[in-house]
């Protein structure tokens, strides 16, 4: 009988791509129970909803593109979109909200460039772009307040699905605006003890959010930790955001405080998580730190001086853009040359 | 084995990178070196070493002692091979060797004839008494090639080219790839031999230190290593056990923090490596003038009943080994030479055992199992971390497939050193390296591809300019000659001017200087052909041979016409050619005969030669009558033939062509016969 050949290596890790993203999935769970907690099911609802859309779009596009299926569903990745989805968008925003975001996301911005790791752009943050683009209103007014710490209580599940699906709203107190939104316009008329006066910001920093980022934060640690995700990109977003709110953002009475900035909002999960996904970011470590930092600056820019609340979306898929010329200028110095080569072309190779 | 890490103050550097697959050295270095009884049949291949085929030096048929010589290293990067064992030399020819492409390559088979029986060999037991050359030229004279696994010329790492300048020599023994425990038991069990030859090496390159640089997962090769050396310059540095520190960048990094420049070798930085299997084969050519013949090779994999470690010669079939060694074939059926990360998968069980054949793996399927189907690559990076020559292998994977060589070769490409850590750490378990192979081979067959163009197209413009400078030159010599020519026949004419001024000669001044010269240069030929060809019965020769070629220049116009007519006219003017020059011939001939037989005659009998002249001539007269009579008779009946007899028509017109030659020469003949009379009446 004919012998075996392969070429080497013949040795293989453990590591495996759908493992990773288990993982990332896993990590995500925390910061799902902290929202779940502090502002009701509208997102475990997003997550379960957003995931049904994104296998059933993945599903059939493998079919139309007639790839394996049960193969390419086993990566996961259809998945971590779905679920990043789920978590970011409004808790209480209608069902076609996340349908047409989740849709996008799979169909456009994954597929349509030729699927698993051929994609440009961050897909779920493609479908958040498009959704807060094409409805503000819905992406603004569907924030769920953190009921139970304002003594409120949380609307039940059903009652909860019933609101996304359309068929009976939720009392207008169970919704409210965000703590970045409303400092931002709070503080034009007013100074920062009065703004943080408002019972959202409660003790801390921000009612909820806090605790909802931390938990984002210890998942994205423990991603951190084994190596499934690289540390260049979280500490270059959170230092990206942090210089400037110092440097340019120091005077509360004007400007949103650091502590929101990094407390509230999506910032803990984007930069853990979304700003982490391998194939639309820089793959160098010095190009991740760049990376990361344009994220942070971008992020801090258009919460500041720009219209949209929050804007990790944004400032993610523009620098997805400049993923691939962050890359060609930071390659690494390989061994037994004197310095890194930079650039395209190489002039002195000449 | 703390104390023994401790022992070593030297600090050990890091090198980027690099892998901890499982080790499996447990697997085989429990026991002691086996020696493996010799087969039935050796196949020894020319090529065992990077370089040149070595030439054979021995015949089908020849007996050879054991250490003789049977193949010749041919120039200076190539080895000798020698006969392993005494026995006949049963064949040469083309076998399958150990290569990735499971090719073939000529061999000599050996049938030993269990006698074992030595050649004479030149033992030295202080190798101080040797010259430093007498060292290099022992160890070419030994056959042996880098036994790590690259398999290079020792005596040429023996003179490096900077020989003043080598700082370090390093000792490879690392043995980084899982599964491979050949140096570990080596060292364990024969360090003396070991040290001794790293001597010896180290007098022949005369370093500034010796290192030693061994993994922490070998404790008991150190403890050997390290009561070897005593009292000697070498130091053991023991280094944390993490692929691949036995590949020789690497390692040269992680004991001195240098690098190889890229495209350069360690005796660039004043380094050289050398494993140390190889020092203890220095030793023994050296000491006992014993010639590399067998080497230690790794039995292991859960395939093998037992696992280990076996002496075996040169040449070996791999076949008997794993008869001999409780092999059971898995299924599919696989063995790999080498370890788990660099070997390469054998293609034929009948392959011989090499000078570089350091382990044969034979591992059970779930031992090593088959990689999972590729998925996409998602950047995640892992690969770029664990790349020890600090590639981006994510990113030269995207230019491999996309055919993208240039920037593939601007991420470095060629200085990925396929030591397979990328493909391990790969999570969507894409072949990565086989990727830059393919790349790398492209690469360089489109560079040869180039070359060869550079080369015909420079070839090309040469040869142009070549003829333009000869078209020129012939130009040039052209005028030269035409301004001379006109210079001459000016003072030609003037010459004559003068000439007729002075003797007043009317009949010359008409003359045209042209014609004149023409008129020379046609005296000037006849005489030199006169003066070649003086006697009557070379003449003769001369004519017969054109009259031959003639006819054989007829024949071939007449096969012409049948089969080639587009060579009929150019055939048709040679024959023409040629019946002139058989008539000039023919005419030489016979006048130097009438003139031959003139001036003897002249000289006894002075009147004895007109009348014979006379009757020659009325002879000729005759003889010219009957060759027109028979002309004029074929040409009747060519006309006949052209009319009832096409078939004929051919063979007559021929034999017309041949009739109005003679007629022509008879002409001549009567014509010359008459001129001669006429000049000896005269």
């Amino acid at each position: 009988m004919a012998l075996l050949t392969l070429s080497s290596p013949h040795s293989k890790g453990s590591n495996r791509t759908a493992n990773m993203m288990r993982w990332v999935i896993l990590m995500c769970i925390p910061g799902l129970i902290a929202q779940t907690w502090f502002f009701g099911w509208g997102n475990v609802h997003n997550v379960v909803w957003c995931s049904i859309v994104a296998l059933a779009c993945e599903a059939s596009v493998l079919f139309l593109r007639k790839k394996p299926i049960a193969f390419y569903l086993n990566d996961y990745s259809a998945l971590v979109t779905a679920i990043l989805l789920g978590i970011a968008l409004p808790p209480l925003a209608p069902w076609w909200l996340s349908l047409i975001a989740t849709a996008f996301a799979i169909l456009f911005a994954k597929h349509l460039y030729g699927g698993m790791g051929y994609n440009p752009f961050n897909p779920a943050m493609v479908g958040y772009a498009l959704v807060l683009v094409s409805f503000p209103v819905a992406m603004t007014t569907n924030w769920a307040s953190p009921g139970p710490l304002l003594e409120l209580g949380l609307p039940s599940l059903s009652a909860t699905v019933a609101s996304i699906w359309e068929i009976a709203p939720l009392a207008d107190a169970y919704s409210g605006a965000t703590p970045l939104d409303l400092y931002k316009h709070e503080i034009a008329q007013q100074t920062a003890e009065v703004v943080r006066a408002n019972p959202i910001y409660g003790d801390f920093v921000s009612l909820g959010w806090e605790w909802v980022n931390l938990a984002f934060l210890g998942g994205g640690i423990v991603l951190l930790l084994l190596k499934i995700i690289p540390w260049q990109t979280p500490f270059a977003v959170l230092a990206g955001l942090t210089l400037p709110a110092l440097v340019l953002g120091w005077d509360y009475d004007q400007f949103t405080p650091l502590s929101i900035h990094l407390l509230s909002g999506a910032t803990m999960l984007g930069a853990f998580f979304i700003a982490t996904d391998p194939v639309s970011s820089s793959t160098t470590k010095l190009g991740r730190l760049v990376y990361g930092f344009g994220i942070g600056v971008l992020t801090y820019v258009i919460r500041v001086y720009g219209s949209y609340p929050d804007a990790f979306a944004f400032a993610v898929l523009l620098m997805n853009f400049a993923a691939p010329f962050i890359d060609i200028y930071t390659q690494p110095r390989t061994y037994g040359y004197a310095g890194a080569k930079r650039g395209a072309k190489a002039k002195e190779n000449s | 084995m703390s104390s023994l890490i401790a022992s070593t103050s030297r600090r050990v550097f890091d090198f980027h990178g690099g892998i901890h697959p499982s080790e499996h050295k447990s697997d085989s270095n429990q026991t002691t070196i086996s020696r493996a009884p010799i087969p039935p049949e050796l196949i020894l291949p020319v090529q065992q070493h990077i370089g040149k085929p070595a030439i054979i030096t021995v015949a089908v048929g020849d007996k050879v002692l054991k250490g003789q010589r049977i193949a010749q290293a041919d120039g200076f990067v190539s080895t000798h091979v020698h006969a392993p064992t005494s026995g006949t030399i049963v064949d040469i020819g083309d076998r399958p060797i150990p290569h990735p492409s499971g090719m073939t390559e000529l061999c000599v088979i050996l049938a030993p004839d269990s006698e074992d029986k030595w050649c004479e060999l030149e033992p030295e037991e202080h190798y101080e008494n040797l010259s430093i050359e007498a060292i290099q030229s022992k160890v070419r004279a030994a056959g042996i090639a880098g036994m790590g696994g690259a398999g290079f010329p020792t005596d040429i790492k023996l003179q490096p080219p900077q020989q003043d300048k080598v700082a370090t020599l390093i000792l490879n023994a690392a043995e980084c790839e899982p599964y491979i425990t050949a140096d570990d038991r080596l060292m364990r069990e024969r360090a003396d031999e070991i040290v001794k030859g790293i001597e010896i090496i180290a007098y022949a390159l005369q370093p500034g230190e010796c290192l030693i640089g061994i993994e922490d997962n070998k404790p008991e090769a150190v403890a050997a290593l390290n009561s070897a050396v005593k009292g000697t310059r070498i130091e053991v540095v023991v280094v944390p056990t993490k692929y691949p520190s036995g590949g020789e960048k690497q390692l040269i990094k992680l004991l001195t923090d240098k690098e190889v420049p890229s495209g350069k070798i360690p005796a660039d930085i004043g380094i050289v490596c050398q494993n140390v299997a190889t020092a203890a084969a220095v030793y023994r050519a050296v000491r006992f003038g014993e010639p590399l013949i067998s080497r230690i090779t790794t039995l292991t994999g859960q395939q093998f009943n037992q696992a280990g470690n076996v002496e075996v010669l040169l040449g070996t079939p791999i076949s008997w080994l794993l008869e001999n060694y409780g092999y059971q074939p898995s299924n599919p059926e696989r063995l790999i030479l080498g370890g788990p990360m660099m070997g390469y998968a054998l293609h034929d069980r009948d392959t011989p055992v090499i000078k570089t054949t350091n382990c044969i793996l034979a591992p059970a399927n779930d031992e090593l199992p088959l990689s999972d189907p590729a998925q996409a690559c998602i950047r995640c990076g892992l690969c770029a971390d664990a790349c020890p020559a600090e590639l981006l292998p994510q990113q030269l994977y995207w230019f491999a497939r996309a055919q993208e060589h240039e920037k593939a070769e601007h991420h470095n490409l060629f200085d990925c050193i396929e030591c397979g850590a990328c493909s391990y750490v790969c999570p969507s378990s894409i072949p990565l390296v086989h990727y830059y192979r393919h790349a790398k081979s492209e690469i360089k067959q489109q560079r040869l591809d180039h070359e060869k163009s550079d080369r015909a197209r420079i070839r090309f413009e040469a040869r142009v300019e070549r003829l333009e400078r000869e078209q020129a030159e012939k130009e040039a010599k052209r005028q030269a000659r035409a301004d001379a020519a006109a210079k001459a026949q000016a003072e030609k004419a003037l010459a004559a001017k003068n000439e007729e001024n002075k003797d007043a000669m009317p009949a010359n001044s008409g003359v045209d200087p042209k014609q004149a010269a023409i008129e020379a240069a046609l005296a000037r030929k006849s005489t030199v052909q006169q003066d070649k060809t003086s006697s009557p019965a070379e003449l003769k020769e001369a004519w017969g041979k054109a009259q031959a070629k003639l006819d054989k220049m007829l024949d071939a116009l007449d096969n012409a016409k049948e089969n080639a007519p587009e060579q009929v006219e150019k055939l048709t003017r040679a024959v023409e050619k040629n019946q002139v020059r058989v008539n000039q011939a023919k005419q030489s001939y016979e006048k130097s005969q009438s003139e031959n037989a003139a001036t003897p005659s002249t000289a006894i009998n002075s009147n004895a030669a007109p009348a014979l002249s006379q009757a020659d001539i009325s002879q000729l007269e005759t003889n010219l009558a009957k060759a027109e009579a028979k002309l004029a008779n074929m040409s009747d009946s060519l006309t006949q033939a052209k009319q009832d007899q096409p078939e004929l028509v051919e063979k007559l017109e021929r034999a017309v062509a041949k009739n109005k030659v003679r007629v022509q020469a008879a002409n001549q003949a009567l014509l010359d016969a008459r001129a001669t009379l006429k000049q000896e009446e005269g």
